[in-house]
């Protein structure tokens, strides 16, 4: 259960080693496309360094270069030999590719996910069959490379991308993994980001990529519940315990009846509220 | 501490509550015999005060980088060859590089400031200056003069506009940079004062010097630049590391509850100080509170709050934007003060000790919470306390916003490398990776109790700085010292060595 992942570009030392400060949920050590063809060998180096020294206190991930370069295999390589990676990060992800993934890592005998990215129309196709993969635990849509495949122009409102986020977020809502926003790349707009945020979860993701860690306080906000919603839902669960105590299946809270799905998403709200701190 | 070339002798520094065991020494306010006299070059005024070996020359700053006065008046020195002067310069920056020379040639032999940096600090420390440095602090200068610790026998104010009275306000002219309170000592006891300006009128119907301590006015082509004048830490970080701190900062303050209605604050000017402004403005607009007054030097976000109704008084020392320079033309709640009203340890009023909290940086910041602002770890100054230690010791709550590491150097040393301000007086350490309180402020520590701070020793901070960087080498300095780190009271807290 994640709300924000934060990109930091793996060549850049500063970057690393604060990583872990700006309360993101977990951090997306880049070695793709934040860092230039020249410098692929001393990003990877650099990450890999720095992972052999500190364990930062958060989920760590870490974006390798497609299977279709000459860099992947040397990725894979360097981050089988680390004990504290949590995450591989799969851009371009294809069924086919990610199968392929799965098996390189339980070779390697590790216990790491895979959040592939959909960032072409042909992954999109594929999703429902990528969301169901065991090591697969969240989809991050790449909005800017998927806008690119569709020939079509990014905008900040969004359109072009409103079918295929609707399309991840019920992928993964159905395997019950992580449904990711991909990121708002205004870093100075928070007033854009906070709108484009809140309208990712209001169709069912449940969390954001971030390229700025100035991005990552509007985020967890958003997708952390709010005091009226946690009040609601502890509302709720002693209502539910007082009717089962009478033997009520149903009961009605504020003049509402409550039943099943009101009660789950109680549930869920005060798990989110607790794994997030304000509980 | 004794001096050894006999010039004075200073005590040591006991602490920073000492100064209420000893009266408040005050020499007269300056008599003006004559009626001021209007000269149109500092050479007419040299002439005429008869300024001669050994005196002592006061500056202020509020012209900052922009300011010529201070460069002219070395000009006329270096051209009279006048030799043993002190300059009492309340700061001192890099383009006040002329004075190099002089100290090299033995013209300037004694220095007193409240800050230094640029080419004057280097020669000082690398021992050029014959005489003493004394780094005094904002609060200290002003007791100083009035004590007569510092003579001055000419102060040369610069003056952006002057009226025929020989009133001198700041807040307009070509070169306007609003409250002149670090001058008001200076015109209040040196022996003779001298303001200089490239603006008279009329009349003045507020000013900040009073005419009637004013025996020379001296109208020349240009005081300064007005580019200059702007402080250069005016906006607020963007750095996401420093705005981590200051949202941090403030649920600090407002778990210990300091963010109330009739609250008052002094925030530096550095980014991530202006950064706590602004988160402090959000918190206060999302509560509906509103707050007293701000003070020290003055921003454009200060302006906005009291133009907003979120602050009820400005209380200025200095204004560090031309933002703060309109409104303290325009603006009746935003008050000019001296230098001694803001923060001498002896004013009756002064505005430090009304400070509800105060936010300041460090260079470096030890395990007993001491504060470097004056050298860098190497030695070098690069600064000084300016208000630091006046504020830290007013204020009910001191916090000490900084990262934890700069330019791989740990900001947290075991001890620091120059002592500005005493840990005594210093509250809380905000960075990062944690939230360091004092254990000498068991109040706030109970306060915390239970919060979701993430709340930390100063100890284990130190360890996490190791834990990147690994133990710095100590730096290593002469036994020879260069210049002396007064505090407030007139004792001396630290020494600066040469290089």
């Amino acid at each position: 259960m994640r709300r924000s992942l934060l990109f930091i570009p793996g060549n850049n030392p500063g970057m690393l080693q604060s990583s872990d400060v700006f309360e993101a949920d977990a951090v997306i050590f880049d070695l793709e496309d934040a860092v230039s063809g020249t410098e692929k060998d001393s990003a990877r180096f650099l990450v890999t360094s720095y992972l052999k020294n500190y364990s930062p206190s958060l989920e760590v991930i870490v974006r390798i270069n497609g299977f279709d370069t000459p860099f992947c295999a040397e990725d894979l390589k360097a981050l089988f030999m680390l004990d504290n990676l949590n995450t591989i990060m799969l851009p371009k992800a294809r069924v086919e590719d990610l199968l392929q993934l799965s098996e390189m890592i339980k070779n390697n005998k590790k216990d790491i996910k895979i959040i592939p990215i959909i960032e072409q129309a042909i992954s999109l196709i594929e999703v429902d069959q990528i969301a169901k993969l065991e090591l697969v635990d969240g989809i991050l849509l790449g909005a800017e490379d998927f806008t690119k495949d569709l020939e079509v122009t990014r905008t900040k409102e969004g359109v072009e991308i409103f079918y295929a986020r609707n399309r991840i977020v019920t992928a993964c809502k159905a395997y019950k993994i992580d449904a990711i926003d991909t990121p708002f790349t205004d870093t100075t707009d928070n007033e854009g980001l906070t709108k484009d945020t809140k309208f990712a979860k209001s169709i069912g993701m449940n969390a954001k990529s971030a390229i700025h860690p100035n991005q990552i306080e509007t985020i967890n906000q958003i997708f952390t519940p709010t005091t009226k919603e946690v009040d609601y839902a502890k509302r709720v669960l002693m209502a539910r315990d007082e009717a089962f105590a009478k033997g009520l299946g149903v009961f009605s809270l504020d003049g509402k009846m409550v039943d099943k799905p009101v009660i789950e998403r109680a549930e869920k709200v005060l798990e989110k509220a607790k794994k997030f701190g304000v509980l | 501490m004794d001096k050894n070339n006999g010039i004075r002798k200073y005590k040591t520094f006991i602490n920073s509550e000492d100064y209420k065991n000893h009266p408040r020494k005050l020499i007269d306010k300056k008599n003006k015999a004559d009626n001021t006299i209007w000269l149109k070059s500092l050479e007419d005024v040299f002439d005429f005060l008869n300024i001669t070996d050994g005196m002592c020359l006061s500056f202020h700053h509020h012209l900052r980088n922009g300011d010529y006065v201070l460069n002219d008046v070395c000009k006329v020195i270096k051209k009279r060859n006048i030799k043993n002067l002190s300059i009492a310069a309340s700061s001192i920056f890099p383009n006040n590089k002329p004075l190099v020379e002089l100290i090299e040639n033995g013209n300037v032999t004694n220095i007193y400031t409240n800050y230094l940096n640029g080419p004057v600090s280097d020669a000082i420390v690398s021992g050029k200056l014959k005489g003493e440095l004394i780094m005094n602090t904002h609060g200290g200068r002003a007791r100083s003069i009035e004590s007569g610790e510092i003579k001055i026998d000419v102060a040369f104010l610069a003056t952006p506009t002057v009226d025929k009275c020989a009133n001198g306000t700041g807040a307009m002219g070509p070169v306007a940079c609003g409250s002149l309170g670090y001058a008001i000592p200076d015109s209040l006891y040196a022996n003779k004062v001298v303001l200089v300006t490239d603006n008279v009128i009329e009349k003045l119907d507020q000013y900040d010097i009073d005419g009637k301590y004013v025996d020379i006015v001296c109208q020349v082509q240009a005081i300064g630049d007005a580019k200059g004048i702007v402080s250069g830490t005016t906006k607020i970080t963007k750095d996401p590391t420093g705005l981590k701190i200051a949202r941090d900062t403030v649920k600090l303050l407002d778990e210990i509850g300091l963010i109330k209605d009739g609250f008052s604050m002094q925030t530096g000017a550095g980014g991530t100080s202006l950064a706590v402004a602004y988160y402090v403005r959000k918190l206060m607009e999302e509560k509906n509170i509103k707050g007293s007054f701000a003070t020290g030097g003055i921003t454009s976000y200060f302006v906005k709050m009291l133009e907003d109704g979120l602050l009820k008084d400005i209380y200025d020392v200095q204004c560090f934007d031309l933002d703060a320079v309109r409104s303290y033309k325009e603006n009746r709640n935003h008050h000019g003060m001296s230098a001694s009203m803001y923060a001498n340890p002896y004013d009756e009023n002064v505005i430090v000790n009304k400070l509800d909290f105060v936010i300041l940086g460090a260079t470096e910041i030890d395990l007993d919470f001491n504060v470097n602002v004056t050298t860098d770890s190497h030695g070098n100054v690069i600064g000084g306390s300016g208000g630091h230690s006046d504020t830290a010791n007013g204020a009910n709550v001191t916090v000490i916003v900084t990262n934890l590491v700069k330019s791989r150097m740990p900001i947290i040393k075991e001890h620091v490398t120059t002592i500005t301000t005493p840990g005594s007086d210093i509250d809380v350490l905000v960075c990062e990776r944690g939230i360091a309180i004092n254990p000498r402020r068991k109040d706030l520590l109970e306060k915390v109790k239970g919060s979701k701070l993430n709340i930390c020793t100063i100890s284990e901070l130190l360890e996490i700085a190791h834990h990147y960087t690994g133990k710095p080498k100590p730096s290593h300095h002469t036994d020879q010292i260069v210049g002396e780190v007064m505090y407030r009271d007139g004792t001396i807290i630290d020494h600066i060595y040469k290089k």
